[in-house]
């Protein structure tokens, strides 16, 4: 291609404004968040201390931090298998089954996550009711006492529920899409086979689909850190005592609270770091070779 | 021609980017810029009362108020632009006003106790009631020099069902064994003896039981994390009381202390499922809509908390606000007059009876009460029932934990407080909640500010 200087002027001027704002408000934030980590920094005093992997030293004895790494771990965990699973049935089942009023219920599934999550949460507080919440009005019907939900033992299944109910729909309707590019034929011919549905949808549907399945499994690292976030402040605050607090939630309270702008920098890090491991683990453990159709 | 259209959209587009970046409006020199945080007395007073501060002195005021006052100038503030006075109480999640103390951040307000009130002839010292300006609260740094201002105090106490303690014949505990045993008569019959909407709300009822353990020495050793306190005898005692209420508090209590469910709990004290709770005088209006609501008798009542032994002192803790001048402010000559001016006859009129519309339409006054002598004289009602608590023989308690240099992980509400939770839950056995505050203590001693 001819290089033309006034083109490639004209080039620059036109990417500029999307390089300098992405240079402002996306670059420059995310190094700073590594270099205050290695400083003490209040919030509202501009005067930086250098000391060093202090922060990073006070991490690993932080009790609570530990505390939050683990929920947030386990939320990644259990909100993942969780949806994924149900999201992938629900999908089967919509794209491959004749259903009465398919797609009422691709609405339905799909309603709790344009709902904003403290509306979710408020929900969710009357559900998990102690006294009038349907989820222990239905134990005591089968003989059964109540649950504490919110309290410190059931915490953070109860945050699991709200999640996972929340984040069904969205995942179920981007398998779905995957799922109604799968050609008919193969169904088909499967069937002639001798292939039953659950074959058919381990065999065909699964590693047909597994591109986007890897792709979500990377959302799902990055979305549940941040709806954990939305989730545990609005429905719990991190309580009863931090048995519900999020690293996120953490790292936001310890900014006001506790150790200031660089120890909150230093959790970011650690979070950072524990997040993107996590995220090339699950690429790496998922590679498969794509299957061409 | 072609080209001009798109390189000048292009243009355009570069600049427009920039449109945001022009210097803020810096209006007038003297505008004094005010920011309060807005609360349940509403916002409408504070407009009055700079409008009355304007006709006094001549002074311009630029007044912001929001419910959430952190994000609106802690960006600004972050930026070197400091509001010339601010009112906003320690104690708030995103503790901007703790942070200021810690950072030494705020301006001396000695000239104002010394000034005269605008447009009177006393001064602001002689006006302020006594004991408020002597608390770690308004002097953080034990100096004997006053960097907050007292503002709208209310007495904490005790909450409960005037109604059902007239139904049942019992009457309100004087001391804790008297507790213990109108917690087992309300037991008998389903009744806790006790609930709280958060474990924050432990700050004031903790204070007021460290005051009738052990007075004002306990208060002041435990709160400046003296060596060895927490092994005292008096120590002893409050760890066994806080044991004992653990065991007698409602056991769905920590499931629904947080901000979503904490009315619930609150709920609880008023449909007769748990006898006390430890409250501020705001619940009337906080819960009236749940009030309307009840199928049982209710009044509400109030007592201080209990003396530890027979003829011993309850005491009340007394909440306070505050309000700073920062030491970035501009003005900072103007705005000590406006502080001196928030304690003049006319503001505390103001505060106590500015008309405010309530969510249902109907009004009422906004019963902001300046600790300012003789104020408190001049309520009605419910308020002046709560208000007497301190001449009906319960003593004031004040004060708080002094300010300690920022510690990663550790602050005052996560070790005292929140593990109360965990206490009533059981999940937690007093000793190593005790343990805890023993180790933290060490380490707030150290970094202590003053």
């Amino acid at each position: 291609m001819r290089k033309d200087p006034k083109r490639t002027a004209f080039l620059w001027l036109c990417v500029a404004p999307a390089v300098i704002l992405f240079t402002i408000f996306m670059v420059i934030p995310t190094c700073n968040v590594f270099r205050l980590s290695l400083f003490q920094r209040s919030t509202f005093n501009p005067k930086e201390t250098f000391v060093g992997l202090q922060n990073f030293q006070y991490l690993l004895q932080d009790a609570v931090f530990i505390r939050s790494m683990q929920n947030t771990l386990l939320l990644i965990v259990m909100v993942t298998l969780f949806t994924m699973s149900t999201a992938l049935i629900f999908a089967g089942i919509l794209t491959r089954e004749k259903l009465k009023g398919q797609n009422f219920f691709r609405v339905v599934f799909y309603i709790p996550n344009i709902l904003s999550v403290v509306v979710i949460s408020g929900i969710f507080s009357a559900i998990y009711d102690v006294d009038k919440g349907l989820l222990n009005s239905l134990l005591n019907f089968f003989g059964q006492e109540g649950i504490l939900w919110k309290g410190e033992q059931h915490v953070i299944l109860s945050i699991i529920i709200a999640m996972v109910w929340q984040a069904i729909g969205y995942y179920m309707v981007m398998y779905m899409a995957a799922m109604s590019a799968v050609p008919h034929s193969m169904y088909e011919s499967a069937g002639l086979d001798g292939a039953d549905r659950f074959t058919q949808f381990f065999q065909i549907t699964i590693p047909l689909i597994w591109t986007n399945i890897r792709t979500t499994l990377t959302f799902f690292i990055i979305s549940t850190i941040n709806m954990a976030f939305l989730f545990v402040s609005a429905m719990t605050g991190g309580g009863p005592n931090n048995a519900s607090n999020v690293t996120l939630l953490y790292m936001y309270n310890q900014k006001n609270l506790g150790g200031g702008y660089g120890y909150a920098m230093a959790i970011g890090v650690a979070l950072f770091l524990i997040s993107f491991g996590l995220s090339a683990l699950v690429n790496r453990v998922t590679r498969r070779g794509t299957l061409e159709y | 021609m072609k080209k001009i259209i798109p390189i000048a959209l292009a243009l355009v587009m570069l600049t427009g980017l920039f449109a945001g970046c022009a210097p803020a409006n810096t209006g007038e020199e003297d505008v004094l810029k005010v920011a309060a945080i807005e609360t349940a007395y509403g916002s409408e007073m504070w407009q009055r009362v700079c409008d009355a501060f304007t006709e006094q002195t001549g002074i311009q005021v630029e007044l912001t108020t929001d419910k959430n006052l952190e994000d609106v100038i802690s960006g600004p503030m972050q930026n070197g632009e400091y509001p010339d006075v601010v009112h906003l109480a320690t104690g708030r999640p995103a503790g901007l006003t703790e942070q200021m103390i810690k950072q030494n951040g705020l301006h001396s307000l000695e000239n104002v106790l010394s000034m005269t009130v605008p447009g009177e002839s006393k001064k602001v010292s002689e006006k302020i009631a006594g004991g408020f300006t002597d608390t770690s609260l308004t002097d953080p740094y034990g100096d004997g020099k006053t960097y907050l201002a007292p503002m709208f105090y209310s007495p904490c106490g005790l909450f409960y069902n005037q109604k059902l303690f007239q139904a049942k014949g019992w009457t309100v505990p004087t001391t804790w064994d008297e507790m213990w045993a109108l917690g087992d008569k309300a037991k008998a019959e389903g009744i806790a003896l006790f609930t709280y909407p958060t474990a924050g709300y432990y700050d004031a009822f903790m204070f007021a039981l460290m005051y009738s353990i052990g007075g004002a020495v306990f208060f002041d050793k435990a709160t400046h994390y003296e060596p060895g306190i927490w092994d005292s005898a008096e120590a002893k005692i409050l760890f066994s009381i806080l044991d004992k209420l653990a065991d007698y508090t409602h056991e769905k209590t920590p499931a629904q202390a947080n901000n979503q469910d904490f009315t619930k709990n609150q709920l609880m004290v008023m449909q007769n499922e748990a006898l006390f709770m430890p409250n501020g005088t705001w619940i009337t209006s906080e819960m009236a809509n749940a009030e309307a609501t009840l199928t049982n008798d209710f009044a509400w009542g109030m007592t201080a908390l209990p003396a530890v032994k027979a003829g011993g002192d309850g005491y009340s803790f007394c909440w306070f606000e505050q309000a700073w001048i920062p030491a970035g402010a501009e003005n900072k000559e103007a705005a000590e007059q406006f502080v001196a001016f928030l304690y003049s006859d006319k503001a505390c009129d103001i505060f106590a009876n500015t008309q405010i519309k309530a969510e249902d339409g109907s009004t009422k006054k906004s019963n902001a009460i300046q600790p300012v002598l003789g104020v408190a004289d001049k309520l009605e009602g419910e308020n002046k029932l709560f208000f007497s608590i301190y001449d009906n023989g319960a003593k004031a308690a004040m004060g708080g934990f002094a300010a300690f240099k920022e510690i990663p992980g550790v602050d005052v509400s996560s070790v005292f407080f929140q593990p109360i939770d965990s206490l009533v839950a059981g999940t937690l056995t007093i000793e190593e909640y005790a343990a805890n505050i023993k180790k933290a203590s060490e380490q707030m001693r150290a970094n202590l500010l003053s």
